[in-house]
């Protein structure tokens, strides 16, 4: 690469992201590359009425390239690796992402639309820290119970079914009849149900867990293993395995239970007593990034647009901005954003990164010893 | 260049192609370094310098929380290798390629035998394309339609059942480890599409090495008054080992190296092929996926030097 355009993009990138100096975006790059989750940059090709793309790139001028990543930790081993402008990172890698310098502050006075943001994400702690806003806020959701509508009459109230051996409402066990996240996130949903059934163990968040709440939630995942037959890590199996494996309950998201149900599935979902785990993705900038000023004019689309109501219809999620649910920008109403869990947020507990120092007991298990010993879990350890 | 040199004793061609002709038939050797150059540095650079670059990843380190490889020499890696939950994955890989390579040498056998030594004409032609068609297809093709004939609610189960023998199903399934919910979350679903997919690999190496066993060597054999157990025994079989030996390695090895179907058909325990994935792709943990990558080299390794004690490669 030519090195005065390699200078000039560093300029770039320092000029927009000290504030105060810059007061707007410069000339566009002519593209910007996306990491992403599956789904969620959709320019009409899957859908002709999902496309929040097209019109970006003919306004603006930057050509937009989606590289997809399945889990979290690939998203942060692809920017790890370089080469991208932005990520949709979830709360348990956007704080990896910060400490490992990936990613950059952002100048809010770039972004006009941030002002519409809401409030209860606008400084939330998987994007901010210090005061420094690292990335705009994509969209959330809750991890939901998904169950077979003939065998669960009701919705059922507890977790529980996923969790300790029982008798469903047909009569016969739950053994090898529900599943479970192949990721070491999971170990929070164990957690989460601890921290309501067990509140001596004093689980505070289920993210920061001292020794022996990680040990206490590590035995219940070591019971659920006995009841999980396959434990699920693409959407696409586990929708296979709702219609041919004779699964019937299983923590899920919204998609597959939206697509399972368009395809006349006798599926629904629910957040159960305990309250759920969730995901909350946040459009972040790469620290390198080589088209920053495409990075900011996106980041602002993302807000402003029908990308907010188009994605929230699509993806069964809520948007970050609350207008979307009634402006009319897209698709989705009032009810659609009840439906997705809107006023759920207070239930839900956010993917984050467990570290070692954590705010509500000082020493914590951290990510890493999650990611070997839910190997060893899943290994029957 | 002078004159002088164009010119020279025993030297009847001119121009270039013509000079180099004669170089080359002065000096063979060159010109056999030049056709071997290409070959030996594709085997060499692109083929074990990107090998050896992946492994050399594995004495490095990784940082626990921001995920950066540390660029420092040490064993750490390795240690990890042995903790049970890793240790776990090589044992389980490791008697499932053998397993595999039990099986496929048992059944692959006597189809071998029998195309080797009996099938003529149409019908080999026929035996080589029943063999060879699974391999024309997409692998993931089969290994998708593999786990909805072994699904609960599959062909399979549904053929159990109309025929009455449920319980037999139930009982195997029921069986301590290896059994499971249905066929295609246990290890036997994984053990069946393993051997499924890896059967043409060893059928196709014995088959060869049988077809070059002379017919007059058995009769001999019978003429001298072996029994035919004793003929298989001491003439057919230790004829036909580099064949098994050639094919047991392609079944163990692909074993130990797939990633694919244990995670499509099985109960969610990795294997080897998942865990250098897994830490590979997915945790960015490239140390330890260049550890666990050193793993089936080195089974590999140990089980040629193995073959060729006991042998094995005598006959080639």
């Amino acid at each position: 690469m030519n090195r005065k355009i390699v200078y000039g993009v560093m300029a770039l990138s320092l000029l927009s992201t000290s504030p105060g100096f810059a007061a707007s975006v410069g000339e566009s790059e002519g593209q910007v590359n996306i990491v992403a989750w599956p789904g969620y940059i959709e320019r009409g090709e899957t859908d002709k009425a999902f496309d929040w793309v097209t019109k970006f790139e003919t306004a603006s001028g930057c050509k937009v390239n989606v590289k997809t990543a399945n889990t979290s930790d690939e998203m942060v081993a692809l920017m790890n690796e370089g080469g991208f402008d932005l990520v949709t990172a979830s709360g348990d890698a956007s704080l990896r992402l910060i400490a490992g310098k990936r990613v950059q502050e952002i100048d809010t006075d770039l972004i006009p639309s941030w002002a519409t943001v809401d409030d209860r994400l606008k400084s939330a702690p998987w994007h901010t820290v210090g005061g420094k806003h690292y990335g705009t806020p994509y969209m959330w959701g809750p991890n939901v119970l998904m169950y077979n509508s003939k065998v669960f009459t009701a919705a059922p109230e507890s977790w529980s079914i996923v969790f300790e051996e029982t008798t469903l409402p047909d009569g016969k066990s739950n053994l090898g009849r529900v599943q479970a996240y192949d990721g070491p996130i999971h170990i929070a949903d164990a957690a989460n149900y601890l921290m309501f059934h067990k509140p001596e163990l004093g689980i505070k968040s289920p993210y920061e867990l001292n020794q022996e709440q990680y040990d206490a939630a590590l035995n219940l995942l070591r019971d659920q293993r006995k009841l999980v037959g396959r434990y699920w890590h693409d959407a696409f199996i586990q929708m296979d395995d709702f219609k041919n494996e004779g699964v019937v309950a299983s923590g899920s998201w919204p998609f597959q239970v939206n697509i399972l149900a368009s395809e006349g599935q006798p599926v629904a979902s629910v957040i159960p007593k305990e309250g759920a785990t969730g995901w909350a993705d946040t459009t972040m900038m790469h620290s390198e990034a080589a088209n920053p000023n495409c990075a900011y004019k996106w980041m602002e689309h993302t807000l402003s647009s029908n990308l907010q109501s188009d994605l929230a219809v699509w993806f069964g999620a809520n948007p970050s901005v609350p207008a979307a649910c009634t402006n009319g920008s897209g698709m989705l109403t009032k009810e659609g954003c009840s439906t997705n869990g809107f006023d759920d947020f207070d239930q839900i507990k956010f993917w984050q990164t467990p570290v070692s120092k954590c705010e509500s007991q000082g020493e914590c298990v951290p990510y890493y010893r999650w990611v070997s010993d839910y190997i060893g879990v899943i290994g029957g350890r | 260049m002078s004159r002088a040199f164009t010119v020279q004793p025993g030297s009847v061609h001119t121009g270039v192609a013509g000079r180099l002709s004669d170089l080359f038939w002065r000096r063979p050797k060159l010109l056999l370094a030049l056709m071997l150059a290409p070959p030996l540095l594709w085997l060499g650079i692109i083929y074990v310098g990107s090998l050896f670059s992946l492994l050399l990843q594995s004495f490095f380190s990784i940082d626990e929380f921001s995920g950066l490889i540390q660029y420092e020499f040490t064993l750490k890696t390795y240690r990890e290798l042995l903790r049970p939950a890793n240790y776990d994955i090589i044992l389980r890989t490791t008697l499932m390629a053998a397993a595999v390579t039990l099986a496929s040498v048992v059944i692959a056998f006597p189809i071998s035998y029998f195309a080797a030594r009996y099938a003529r004409g149409r019908m080999k032609a026929i035996f080589y394309l029943g063999v060879m068609l699974p391999l024309w297809s997409s692998y993931l093709v089969k290994v998708y339609a593999w786990k909805l004939i072994l699904a609960k609610e599959g062909i399979l189960s549904w053929f159990f059942d109309s025929v009455g023998l449920m319980p037999v199903l139930e009982a195997v399934l029921a069986l301590p480890v290896i059994g499971g919910n249905s066929l295609s979350v246990s290890y036997i679903g994984t053990f069946l599409v393993f051997l499924y997919v890896w059967l043409p690999f060893m059928i196709l190496p014995i088959q060869a090495s049988l077809e070059r066993v002379p017919a007059n060597l058995l009769e001999a054999s019978g003429d001298l008054g072996a029994s035919q157990g004793q003929t298989f025994r001491y003439v057919v079989l230790p004829l036909a080992l580099p064949g098994i030996v050639a094919g047991s390695i392609f079944t163990f090895s692909l074993t130990l190296g797939d990633y694919i179907i244990p995670q499509i058909v099985g109960s969610s325990r990795l294997f080897i092929g998942q865990a250098v994935y897994a830490h590979q792709g997915t945790a960015g943990n490239i140390p330890l996926a260049a550890a666990f990558a050193v793993v089936p080299i080195i089974i590999m390794a140990f089980y040629l030097w193995m073959a060729k004690r006991k042998g094995a490669f005598d006959a080639l």
